[in-house]
């Protein structure tokens, strides 16, 4: 039994309510927008290399995003989901961790997929849902995977991935690895009871795990305020009795940093730590809905100035790490590249038909093997009407 | 060989699989030092520790979710959700996550290891929330596989084979036969086969098919059947999915009929689903509907238990029906 409580309590003899305000929580903000640094603040580990390495992520995910939103608009694909002005929490989150470290993403995370080296190829044959795609075609774009650098397959239904990385990063513990799981989810995803489940078991049963909360201020249309009306979600975490801190999520170098010490001490200590950092999604969720119709573009334009990738480069050209001409190639080569890929694997085949029944199991059963068969004399009945599978059907 | 009754089959079963794997963790309400609710893990935290068995918080969907994680990073968790009644919070983790990890990740990543303990079953007062048989909500998912026990025996050797297959398993253990099925248990490592039914008894008239607890049911309504002249043959479906229909149409085939019985409610549940396939495979061969004899469709009772349940009663007049036809 518990009896901490007890012993640890003041006592009072006259009824007085707390509330989650009862306890202030600061805000880590180290990046100035205008490239300095402020005052006393203490900066992350990070070299000319690292920031070189962090910064090309940001500028691939921003053209990524452009592109294919583009792309999406003009039928090629058929959704998209950006993270336009929150690139920071993803790129500078994997920055900090080390390659052996899982990540369990909710779904905005593709830049630290692109700073763990995921190539533009293996993006492209995801999003076209063509044969060379890891994921046989199988999920929506965006939802990308990768055992090799440990990137958990992303998962549609919101927040199952907050108790699974409790568990993840047990087996991780148990085993002795020198590994932490870093799980990220939104403010929206934190009303999930998985939420609640998977805090509460990280924190019980001493999980190495970095729970990171992009507090973006909307769920589809709903804003935070509509979500909820405690003191954000980091004061949730005291409740867990987790060790938790609010960082400025548009400052890379804040990310950096609360990732590099979650790191350390969940490494250390064998428990977990909440990250909640506060930022704005500017762009719509997905690209099936339009933000013109829940929020207002004064809104907008004050978070516009916010922008997480400028703030980085004017301290990289502040300290002498970046260009212009560096600035201008880069962006160039991005573009032309990225537009070549599409062109590449829009027109790579359709996955074969035997992925269909491939994976439901470690091996296809009987039943399922007489359903595919079954389909095929079908498909070769009536080539024209699945012209994806027609033509190669043994 | 030695005497076990079910429970120590389950909990022997844990035992060895504990200790040629070190990766294999046990958990869930009340499973550390207690030993479970029913004493299923008695004596396996004192033997392997309490990092691999332990107390959870009481969370079915952080249960199943921790499970989900563990098992993805390669690791053997062998979940319990102390009565089948309270697996619906982990509803989610079972049928969006556990069954569709290898599917929809293009097996980059797999939850095989997993293996989900759960009591499941009525007639023993429980009420309505200590009694149902969930198996057809479970069965309607690609990428599970589903196991019922009917002795220790069994239980034992299905038990192994379901920690041991590389894909997610959910264990429906027949609490009613905890401790009143006792029977000889090798007391070393053997596996059943999963996904293979067992012809329990031969016969010639008709086929009786059932799983878990309902087994004896059906036993003891062939023996009445018997003095009638009627001869049954008994098959024990053991895997819900994926089913055995070849032992199944093989039988029908032979003695022309089949009756199902189910402790679940009638309606959608996974006897349904054998009829429509028996009938599709065995049709020419049928010489009277496949009857179903299964709970009423009502929420599981609790003074009135004797009258809702699929009884010998109610099977021994089904067969007659069936013969009479």
């Amino acid at each position: 039994m518990n009896t901490d409580i007890y012993k640890e309590s003041p006592v009072v003899h006259t009824a007085a309510f707390i509330d989650g305000h009862s306890v202030e929580i600061p805000i880590l903000k180290i990046l100035q927008q205008d490239g300095t640094v402020y005052d006393g603040a203490e900066l992350p580990e990070i070299n000319q290399e690292h920031a070189v390495k962090m910064y090309q992520a940001l500028a691939f995910h921003r053209v990524l995003d452009e592109r294919m939103i583009a792309a999406q608009r003009q039928g090629r694909i058929s959704f998209y989901m950006a993270a336009l002005g929150e690139e920071a929490a993803s790129v500078g989150g994997a920055a900090g961790l080390e390659p052996q470290d899982m990540i369990m993403a909710q779904y905005r995370e593709q830049g630290a997929l692109i700073y763990r080296g995921f190539s533009l190829e293996n993006f492209m044959n995801q999003m076209f849902s063509n044969e060379k795609d890891l994921g046989k075609g199988r999920q929506m774009p965006i939802h990308y995977g990768s055992n090799e650098l440990n990137y958990m397959t992303i998962s549609s239904p919101l927040g199952t991935q907050i108790p699974q990385a409790a568990g993840y990063a047990y087996g991780q513990r148990l085993q002795g690895q020198p590994a932490v799981t870093m799980c990220y989810f939104g403010e929206g995803a934190a009303s999930e009871g998985d939420f609640h489940a998977g805090l509460n078991m990280a924190a019980v049963h001493q999980c190495p795990t970095i729970f990171f909360c992009r507090n973006n201020g909307y769920a589809i249309s709903t804003p935070s305020e509509e979500q909820y009306v405690g003191n954000g979600i980091a004061s949730r975490g005291v409740g867990y009795g987790i060790k938790t801190i609010r960082i400025d999520g548009n400052d890379i170098l804040a990310v950096l940093k609360a990732v590099q010490l979650a790191r350390a001490y969940a490494l250390e200590e064998n428990k977990p730590v909440i990250i909640e950092a506060m930022s704005y999604r500017l762009g719509a969720h997905s690209t099936s809905d339009d933000p013109t119709g829940y929020r207002t573009k004064e809104e907008e334009a004050k978070w516009h100035a916010h922008d997480p990738i400028s703030r980085m480069k004017s301290w990289m050209l502040a300290q002498g790490w970046w260009s212009e001409e560096q600035e201008t190639a880069l962006f160039e080569k991005l573009r032309e590249e990225i537009l070549a890929a599409v062109k590449v694997a829009e027109k790579i085949d359709k996955p074969p038909v035997e992925d269909l029944v491939s994976d439901v199991y470690d091996q296809v059963p009987q039943h399922l093997q007489k359903q595919l068969d079954d389909l095929k004399l079908h498909i070769k009945k009536y080539p024209e009407a699945y012209p994806f599978t027609a033509g190669r059907i043994k | 060989m030695a005497q076990m009754n079910l429970l120590q089959a389950i909990n022997n079963a844990l035992d060895i699989a504990m200790a040629e794997n070190d990766s294999a963790v046990c958990f869930g309400e009340d499973v550390g030092h207690f030993g479970g609710v029913f004493r299923a893990t008695s004596g396996l935290q004192e033997k392997y520790g309490k990092t691999r068995c332990f107390n959870t918080p009481l969370v079915e969907q952080g249960i199943i979710g921790f499970a989900n994680g563990l098992a993805a990073q390669g690791s053997t968790p062998i979940a319990e959700i102390q009565f089948a009644d309270y697996i619906f919070p982990a509803f989610d983790q079972i049928v969006n996550e556990s069954a569709k990890f290898r599917y929809r990740s293009g097996n980059e990543f797999n939850v095989g290891k997993l293996t989900i303990r759960t009591p499941y079953g009525g007639g023993i007062a429980g009420g309505l929330y200590h009694s149902q048989s969930p198996e057809a909500y479970f069965a309607h998912t690609p990428g599970l596989k589903i196991v019922v026990p009917r002795n220790p025996y069994q239980a034992k050797g299905l038990l192994l084979a379901s920690i041991r297959d590389d894909n997610p398993v959910v264990f429906f253990e027949p609490k009613r036969l905890y401790r009143a099925s006792v029977g000889e248990v090798p007391t070393e490592d053997y596996q059943l086969p999963i996904g293979k039914a067992e012809v329990v008894q031969q016969g010639s008239d008709i086929t009786l098919l059932a799983w878990g607890a309902q087994m004896e049911i059906i036993e003891k309504a062939a023996e009445m059947a018997k003095k009638d002249g009627i001869s049954c043959e008994i098959i024990d479906l053991r895997t819900i999915l994926p089913w055995d229909v070849e032992t199944v149409a093989s039988s029908v085939m032979k003695t022309g009929r089949l009756l199902i019985s189910q402790e679940a409610p009638l309606t959608a549940g996974f006897a349904s689903e054998i009829a429509a396939t028996i009938q599709s495979e065995c049709f020419l061969h049928l010489e009277s509907p496949i009857a179903r004899v299964c709970g009423l469709d009502t929420p599981y009772p609790l003074a009135l238990e004797k009258e809702h349940a699929a009884d010998h009663l109610k099977v021994y007049e089904a067969i007659k029906n069936s013969v009479n036809y």
